[in-house]
């Protein structure tokens, strides 16, 4: 398994790493018998992810993505958040060896979780503007 | 200096210092090839046989029982594949296997259970032992081979070889080993145990990869499995890796030695046991295999909450090398068939991680272990929301 040294250094130095109080939106995705788990929180300040934390069961790419998918959102819009791709983790990662790139949509997902549950708790209806979510990037469905 | 562990010698060991020496002579000054006819021919082809010699002494068996081969991987092929063809002729086309063998067996079995074998895997009870019973109760007039691991890689629990062995000499069935992990922590004696064919492996035991052998008992057909030239009795053909081979020789010589033996496990059990006990004393922490019958090196601890592969990468940066069953390390979507057999939820097995040692390792390091892994532990679970469903009691 060859890890970046971007990879690496975002498992050894998370960023963001923790819980928000109060958090305006909190989202989990993954399961444990998989082995992983993200669970992001937000902060939305006038539209705005003002801050975001994560807490991250899961391999190295697993947290390395969490960290680096939160510096990604921190400080940009909710528009901005939400149009973050898997793909862009993985090139702020200067790359993830194949077998890892469903951390990446895991850390995807995790944010669209947290604003969809930051919608819901507005009152609004997420789906439409997030989408559906997928809680587990489909390592279950080969049972 | 930053602190380096190497705890991982159940992954490979490292070559000794008396195994490199008895090799160098061979790259520069010994490097005929041992069919030529000359002195440095022939002074080649008698360290090849001295070799053997000192396998199959240390085995148990005679020197032309023993075939050379790349390694343990190379030498379960061969075995379970040239039983099997050889035996289905005369109708024989069942083996007994276990779950939780290494993969070099069970891929074997299934590829061939693909070409219209029947395979039994008997299961292993929740300490990682296999009962030989399970063993006696599966035979059948069809069973052409029982191939069951000496001891486990991954939990280090050693099998009631013997037993078994005479089981299958009752039987009239044939039994081989995988005896990879075994060889230098118990004394095999392959006639006194009753075992047909055993597969050993070189880089386990101090000596090089890329070098093992196999033990065929006189009397068994063994299948070609390189066409060539006249090496290994035409059985595999290519000019012999005479260095690799004069290090196995030493190498097994040097493990299979009964005082080396006894000597590494007086060493390495306390030490073994010291590990298991202060890393137990962790919340939601279990030992994987039993403590009895256990290689003396083996720790194997699985740790909820936490990932395997982020621990070990975790421990790198300390300057441990360690391993897991967590899927994540073997690039598989399942963690390790053998915890998974064990009866740990695939979560648990997730959060395993092993620790190996061999003769040189010192109460430092233990100490050293002792102190990193708990802090590994807390660190990662301080981050896992796995962790915060547990200690809720969710």
């Amino acid at each position: 398994m060859l890890y970046s040294d971007k990879v690496l250094d975002h498992f050894t130095n998370p960023r963001n790493v923790g819980e928000i109080e109060n958090a305006d939106g909190i989202g989990e995705v993954g399961n444990a018998k998989c082995g992983d788990i993200m669970k992001m929180y937000i902060k939305v300040e006038n539209g705005v992810i003002a801050d975001v934390k994560f807490k991250t069961f899961g391999c190295g790419a697993a947290i390395a993505t969490s960290s680096m998918a939160t510096e990604l959102i921190k400080g940009k819009s909710i528009e901005d958040a939400l149009s973050l791709t898997n793909k862009a983790v993985v090139e702020a990662l200067d790359g993830l060896p194949p077998v890892k790139v469903h951390c990446s949509v895991l850390a995807e997902q995790a944010i669209k979780a947290a604003v969809a549950d930051y919608y819901t708790r507005c009152g609004i209806d997420p789906t439409p503007i997030v989408g559906e979510i997928h809680t587990c990037d489909g390592c279950c469905e080969h049972e | 200096m930053k602190k380096f562990v190497y705890a991982d010698n159940a992954a490979t060991t490292k070559v000794s210092e008396k195994v490199l020496s008895s090799m160098l002579p061979f790259y520069t000054e010994g490097f005929g090839n041992a069919s030529s006819i000359y002195a440095l021919g022939r002074s080649a082809q008698a360290s090849i046989e001295k070799a053997r010699e000192q396998v199959a002494n240390g085995i148990g068996c005679e020197a032309k029982e023993v075939y050379f081969t790349s390694g343990g991987s190379e030498s379960d092929n061969w075995a379970v594949k040239s039983v099997a063809k050889n035996l289905a002729k005369r109708g024989k086309n069942h083996i007994i296997t276990t779950v939780f063998e290494h993969h070099a067996i069970l891929h074997t079995c299934q590829a061939l259970e693909k070409e219209g074998f029947e395979v039994t895997y008997i299961p292993i009870d929740d300490k990682g032992y296999v009962n030989p019973c399970d063993i006696e109760n599966a035979i059948t007039d069809k069973t052409a081979l029982v191939t069951v691991m000496f001891a486990n890689n991954e939990i280090g629990t050693i099998q009631p070889i013997a037993e078994i062995g005479r089981i299958c000499r009752e039987k009239k069935v044939l039994f081989h080993t995988d005896a990879v992990q075994a060889i230098g922590n118990v004394a095999i004696n392959v006639k006194e145990m009753g075992i047909d064919m055993l597969s050993l492996s070189g880089h386990k035991i101090h000596a090089p990869k890329g070098i093992g052998a196999l033990y065929v008992r006189k009397g068994i057909i063994l299948n070609n499995l390189i066409h060539g030239g006249g090496q290994e009795k035409g059985k595999r053909a290519g000019t012999e890796n005479v260095p690799s081979i004069v290090g196995l020789g030493i190498a097994v010589e040097e493990a299979c030695n009964i005082d080396n033996i006894n000597a590494k496990a007086s060493k390495l059990t306390p030490m073994r046991d010291r590990i298991i006990s202060e890393l137990l004393k962790l919340p939601k922490t279990r030992l994987n295999g039993g403590t009895e019958n256990r290689l003396c090196g083996n720790v194997n601890i699985s740790f909820e909450g936490v990932e395997g592969e982020s621990l070990l990468l975790f421990l790198d940066n300390m300057g441990i090398c360690a391993s897991s069953g967590s899927a994540c390390t073997s690039g598989d979507l399942d963690p390790s068939h053998v915890l998974l057999a064990l009866g740990l939820k695939h979560e648990v097995a997730h959060g395993s991680l092993r620790i190996s040692l061999a003769d040189d390792a010192s109460e430092e390091d233990v100490d050293y272990i002792i102190e990193c892994v708990p802090k590994a532990i807390s660190t990662l679970r301080a981050m896992s929301p796995l962790w915060e469903r547990i200690v809720k009691g969710e």
